[in-house]
């Protein structure tokens, strides 16, 4: 695009932003400060995201965008043509044929590769919020691993309901050394990112931080040895594709309460879908 | 099927922006706004866009309210995103208020005092009545131009006293949040650039609250004062400064009472608000949030909302703001998806236990 630079950013700026990628890659897990810039998107739609992405992208990637597993929600179209149009990349919707996901909320139902990188878009970075609002403590808390108050936390959940009662951006341990939160992706997608072969990369935009988990990384979802972690699913099958193993959208469809389970990962379903007509 | 039309889509977000553009232009019978239009007649609102937009130019200003069709949040949004497109070529030095060409100027402690009491063009003493005769035709105003004398600030007068906390040039370059992240302790120029960058209305209110018992810090309008400063930069190459814009600013020193601690005596302190444009609201609410904020340092007890620099920080900025809490827009489906089967799966284990009781 005329008067932007490859991918919007200036080149200072991704120069910035990898190095603290770098950093990020050499403590996975680990919340890395970085200078956030203002985008020309709002804050809280995925600037964080945009700026990781923005600066791993080269002319020879192919770019896939997905908000809640889909490719056709508004704000994954959006940030696809964004990038068509400040970058000129090739874009796609299969997941096997790109070279860099963003995504808001899932991980993709196709595991992914060692040449592929996903980019989290992530709303709160720091695990610790509910807990101990001051950023400044929660940094000190990181330094010496003191996470005592989120497994209280998680204990009383146990106590007062049988279960774990968080759904959605579940806690994690990575490499057993820090507490990391995997962006508000549902629990059920948490194992996918244990041993990834896949570079993980998270951009939070508004609270200006960058955190990653390399490939092959051990990335633990907090549990009790006598309430291990379930991941857990609407328990049907896709009502488009059949699938019993994919993360299902409940689509209300009448007036009446009939409900239908459909795939959240639209290309893993569709791709189910021409597979069983072929 | 009926499933298929929740997914958005690049033809409805077209449709949308078509639409938009149609809403602001409105009746397309009722003449199209100009940009000078707006800048000399909604000044307020260009001075409001340029200070939480972060970019001094009240043509781009003009341009981003009509853009946003009067959404001032939205219009300091699109100021900020072309900003962090532009290049620096040069740090100004530091602006001499002193130097002002002042339009106007008060002061609350003192009745008179050298460069004298300047009214100004305010909405102070008007009778907030609807002035119907606005509707057709503009009045005139007797214009005085400024003297050019120096005008002294307040602070100093005190100051000579030694009752004025002293105030003195660090040396140390300031912070920019706009290229570097926050972090804390966050120093006193850090916190002023985010309160001049700060959403007016959340600094208004919680300055409001310092006044009414979340920390006080019994203040005095030590002086106010708006008018043109002229900006400077001196490059490397030159040796000397030039004279690159002059700006309208609005300043605000206010004086706080201190009861002194174990190493300064009793003596007034301050609180300090600019602000691009005309804006006495923002810079006296900013001057009340910036001495609140310093409490830890001058060993008062920090147990209010406005001494607590991180929470002042961390939500002063609109732009920030208004995209998160507007993100919830966003499809939250699948996060959703994952509360219900939650919700259901702790319902059926609690009417499992005691269904009776629960279910009564």
């Amino acid at each position: 695009m005329n008067g932007y630079n490859f991918a919007y950013l200036d080149e200072q700026t991704k120069r910035m932003i990898r190095r603290a990628l770098l950093k990020a890659v050499a403590i996975p897990g680990h919340q890395v400060p970085f200078g956030s810039r203002e985008m020309p998107l709002p804050y809280g739609w995925g600037t964080g995201g945009i700026q990781v992405t923005a600066s791993v992208l080269g002319a020879k990637d192919v770019l896939k965008v997905i908000d809640q597993g889909a490719d056709d929600t508004t704000n994954a179209v959006s940030i696809r043509r964004f990038f068509a149009r400040t970058a000129g990349v090739r874009t796609t919707t299969h997941t096997a044929e790109a070279t860099v996901i963003q995504t808001r909320h899932r991980i993709p139902e196709t595991p992914l590769r060692p040449d592929q990188i996903i980019v989290y878009q992530v709303p709160q970075p720091e695990p610790l919020w509910r807990l101990v609002p001051s950023r400044a403590e929660t940094r000190r808390m990181h330094a010496l691993a003191d996470y005592g108050v989120m497994h209280v936390r998680l204990y009383e959940d146990v106590a007062r309901f049988g279960q774990v009662a968080i759904s959605y951006d579940y806690p994690v341990m990575v490499n057993e050394r820090y507490l990391m939160a995997p962006s508000p992706i549902p629990a059920f997608d948490n194992p996918k990112m244990h041993m990834m072969a896949a570079l993980q990369l998270f951009g939070a935009g508004r609270e200006k931080r960058i955190y990653a988990v390399p490939p092959y990384t051990a990335v633990r979802s907090l549990d009790f040895e006598d309430h291990p972690f379930r991941p857990s699913r609407a328990p049907h099958s896709c009502g488009l594709c059949g699938a019993s193993d994919a993360y299902l959208d409940e689509v209300v469809t009448n007036d009446r309460g009939t409900r239908l389970f459909v795939c959240s990962d639209t290309d893993y379903c569709e791709a189910r879908r021409a597979g069983v007509a072929a | 099927m009926a499933y298929v039309a929740v997914k958005g889509g690049e033809r409805a977000i077209d449709a949308a922006h078509a639409w938009l553009a149609e809403a602001r232009r409105g009746d397309p019978a009722v003449a199209d706004l100009s940009l000078p239009q707006i800048e000399n007649q909604l000044g307020r609102a260009v001075d409001r866009v340029m200070a939480e937009g972060s970019l001094r130019d009240p043509e781009l200003a003009a341009l981003a309210i009509k853009q946003a069709q009067g959404d001032l949040v939205e219009a300091a949004f699109l100021l900020r995103a072309y900003r962090t497109t532009l290049p620096r070529f040069a740090e100004a030095l530091p602006i001499d208020t002193e130097a002002m060409a002042v339009r106007r100027r008060v002061s609350a402690i003192f009745k008179d005092l050298p460069g004298g009491q300047v009214l100004g063009p305010t909405y102070d003493y008007t009778h907030r009545l609807l002035d119907f005769a606005l509707a057709d035709a503009p009045p005139s105003a007797p214009v005085a131009e400024p003297d050019g004398a120096r005008m002294g600030r307040v602070h100093d007068i005190l100051g000579q006293e030694g009752l004025m906390e002293a105030d003195a040039d660090s040396g140390v370059v300031p912070g920019d949040l706009t290229r570097e992240p926050l972090a804390f302790p966050a120093a006193r120029d850090v916190r002023l650039q985010a309160l001049a960058r700060g959403d007016e209305g959340f600094l208004l209110a919680l300055g409001y609250s310092t006044q009414r018992g979340y920390s006080s810090t019994h203040p005095f309008a030590g002086e106010i004062r708006m008018g043109d400063v002229s900006v400077e930069i001196e490059p490397a190459e030159l040796g000397f400064a030039i004279d690159i814009a002059d700006i309208t600013v609005t300043e605000c020193q206010m004086v706080n009472q201190f009861k002194g601690s174990k190493t300064a005596p009793p003596q007034f302190t301050r609180g300090y608000g600019l602000v691009f444009g005309h804006s006495e609201r923002k810079a006296m609410a900013m001057a009340l949030v910036d001495r609140a904020m310093r409490a830890a340092e001058l060993g008062e007890d920090v147990t209010a909302p406005a001494q607590d620099v991180e929470f002042v920080l961390y939500h002063s900025d609109n732009v920030e703001a208004t995209g998160f809490v507007e993100h919830l827009k966003l499809p939250h489906y699948v996060d959703f998806q994952s509360e219900l089967e939650a919700v259901r799966r702790m319902r059926a284990a609690a009417l499992a236990r005691e269904p009776a009781e629960i279910a009564s």
